[in-house]
């Protein structure tokens, strides 16, 4: 660390007392998250926030998709929200934009080993906050093959979209939707890293509610669940790292 | 966290130190308990695999007759196999004479090297099972409960059980019983001489049970049927042996309930962090294990549930 990283990472422990993200503060006492802070948030104020919520299970049953639901209690004007690993060869998981949605997404990823799983929340005014917990694993989701990289019937249902929508109270809806995809990590022997890159949901009139942005950590064929500010039909967009796109559009809840 | 490294020290020293009976029973203290005639469990305890339990978690069960001792199970480790077999030794001076694996799960097979002078009877699946992922359930069971481990390695069951047919040892005739559910192969053995059922994890009792390889539909039907069968005790794999059918009759509607709460919390649109984290009705927030066990079926069953509450394909 620099000298004036160095002050300022002190100037921001003093302004932002007691919450501060100090390396020694980590409430979750993770040795990477140093590094974290230096890499994913150089000369940004990041505190730790009880209001960022991340739920997850203490033991990865399934270390190639373990759930995970990331959602913010009071904690208002959320741009963006970005879901990393600390102990895993690739730290970011998600980055979510919830344009006219909640800061709340719900899905499954690969868990290399026992691991803080961390949702760093921008708000506004230009500070992250963070929450997290423990998630322990025998491990391995992110050097394994994906299934259907081993399969060749897979690939004629590539970008394959399953959709729906629930109404959730007033103008606001729960979308959950599922893509055929391997998400490979690139990093299990002979296998390139394979994924989805980028996901747009949008309403009828083009305008952009919610865009999210996996890593290769996210489970194959996967599951999102989202929370919108919007009523009636979505279209959901994508494409993936070789360019391949997919879309879908996705009919207003039925009741 | 240096578990990795803390297991891997554990599997070298497994390699170093043989395994004695001085080891086995600072390991395990096997108390079985006479549940018929001739008939004795040795009952595991009603919690997840850790280092205070050494694994010991399923309960094993010997028959002792005029023609050698039956052994039903082999716990979940080699030490506890050879702890097993000195407590059979002093309640009778009969050999074990054939042992029968109920299905292929950690905490009921890797016993099974303290036994390998003894023919080691399975179902076809259970054998199959043993051989593909044995080596890999031996070694987990390495990382979670450490050094009670030692020497312990997945050995293949060296004889096959016909569905269906019966074994006679001494006066007891021993139905063995071809069941799936719990996983592609359980072997139920009904001893129709006490009318001891041994059931295998096809019954849980008090204790969540447990869905890594579990076909939920396959598995109530079996516990539909096993409850029109006549039997004085009934032994299930996990929790007390009981004279009556509660442990089928609880591990039934715990089934029933798992399917139809992911059911409806599919079709209400949840993700499955959401579903692990619901509170669980009183009867089954009190069973053993849990919510640990219920979150691990969330994992197991949730992901077709939840894919078959989407459409097939938007267009
Ligand atoms: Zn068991």
């Amino acid at each position: 660390m620099n000298t004036i990283s160095k002050t300022l990472a002190l100037m921001l422990l003093v302004l932002a007392m007691p919450a501060a993200a100090a390396a020694s503060d980590d409430p979750l006492d993770s040795s990477q998250w140093r590094y974290m802070l230096r890499q994913y948030f150089p000369d940004a104020k990041v505190v730790f926030d009880d209001r960022v919520r991340v739920v997850a299970p203490d033991y990865a049953e399934d270390s190639l998709a373990t759930p995970v639901q990331v959602r913010a209690e009071g904690l208002e004007d959320v741009e963006r929200v970005l879901v990393l690993a600390d102990h895993s060869p690739i730290n970011p998981v998600l980055d979510y934009y919830p344009v006219r949605a909640a800061p709340a997404i719900g899905f499954h990823f690969k868990v290399q080993q026992a691991t803080p799983i961390r949702a760093a929340m921008r708000t506004a005014d230009g500070t992250w906050h963070v929450g997290g917990v423990w998630v322990d694993a025998e491990g391995g989701g992110c050097t394994a093959p994906s299934v259907g990289s081993a399969s060749p019937l897979w690939e004629s249902r590539l970008g394959e979209v399953e959709g729906r929508l629930w109404a959730r109270g007033d103008r606001s809806q729960r979308l959950k939707f599922r893509v055929v995809h391997p998400m490979d990590t690139g990093l299990a022997a002979g296998i390139p890293a394979f994924f989805i890159r980028s996901v747009t949901v949008s309403d009828a009139d083009g305008r952009t509610l919610a865009r999210l942005e996996p890593d290769e950590p996210v489970a194959e064929n996967p599951v999102f669940a989202l929370d919108l500010k919007h009523a009636g039909a979505v279209t959901v967009e994508g494409r993936d790292n070789n360019g391949n796109v997919f879309s879908a559009r996705i009919p207003a809840p039925a009741s | 966290m240096s578990r990795g490294a803390l297991s891997g020290c554990l599997l070298l020293a497994g390699l170093l130190v043989m395994p004695g009976a001085m080891a086995a029973s600072r390991y395990y203290d096997i108390e079985p308990v006479e549940v018929a005639a001739d008939t004795y469990v040795v009952f595991g305890a009603q919690e997840n695999f850790n280092d205070a339990n050494h694994g010991a978690i399923a309960n094993t069960g010997f028959i002792v007759t005029d023609e050698g001792v039956v052994v039903i199970d082999t716990g979940p480790s080699r030490l506890y196999g050879q702890a097993l077999r000195e407590a059979i030794g002093r309640i009778t001076e009969q050999p074990v004479v054939q042992v029968y694996i109920s299905h292929a799960h950690p905490d009921h097979f890797l016993g099974n090297n303290a036994f390998d002078d003894v023919p080691i009877a399975a179902l076809p699946g259970t054998i199959d099972a043993v051989r593909a992922v044995g080596a890999d359930l031996a070694g987990n069971l390495y990382n979670l409960v450490g050094a009670a481990m030692r020497g312990t390695s997945a050995v293949v069951p060296d004889q096959t059980v016909e569905a269906g047919t019966t074994a006679t040892f001494g006066d007891h005739r021993l139905q063995l019983l071809a069941a799936s559910g719990h996983t592609a192969a359980d072997l139920m053995i009904m001893d129709t001489t006490t009318g001891v059922l041994f059931a295998g994890d096809i019954a849980f009792h008090d204790r969540a049970p447990t869905t890594p390889n579990a076909d939920i539909d396959a598995w109530r039907a079996v516990l539909a049927q096993t409850r029109e069968r006549e039997f004085a005790v009934l032994v299930p794999g996990h929790g007390p042996s009981t004279p009556d059918d509660a442990p089928l009759s609880q591990t039934g509607d715990y089934l029933a309930w798992l399917v139809d709460r992911f059911t409806q919390d599919a079709n209400d649109g949840m993700s499955a962090a959401e579903v692990m984290f619901q509170p669980l009705p009183e009867r089954w927030a009190r069973l053993a294990v849990q919510p640990g066990e219920y979150r691990r079926s969330v994992s197991h069953l949730y992901p077709a549930i939840e894919q078959s509450a989407l459409p097939e394909r938007t267009e």
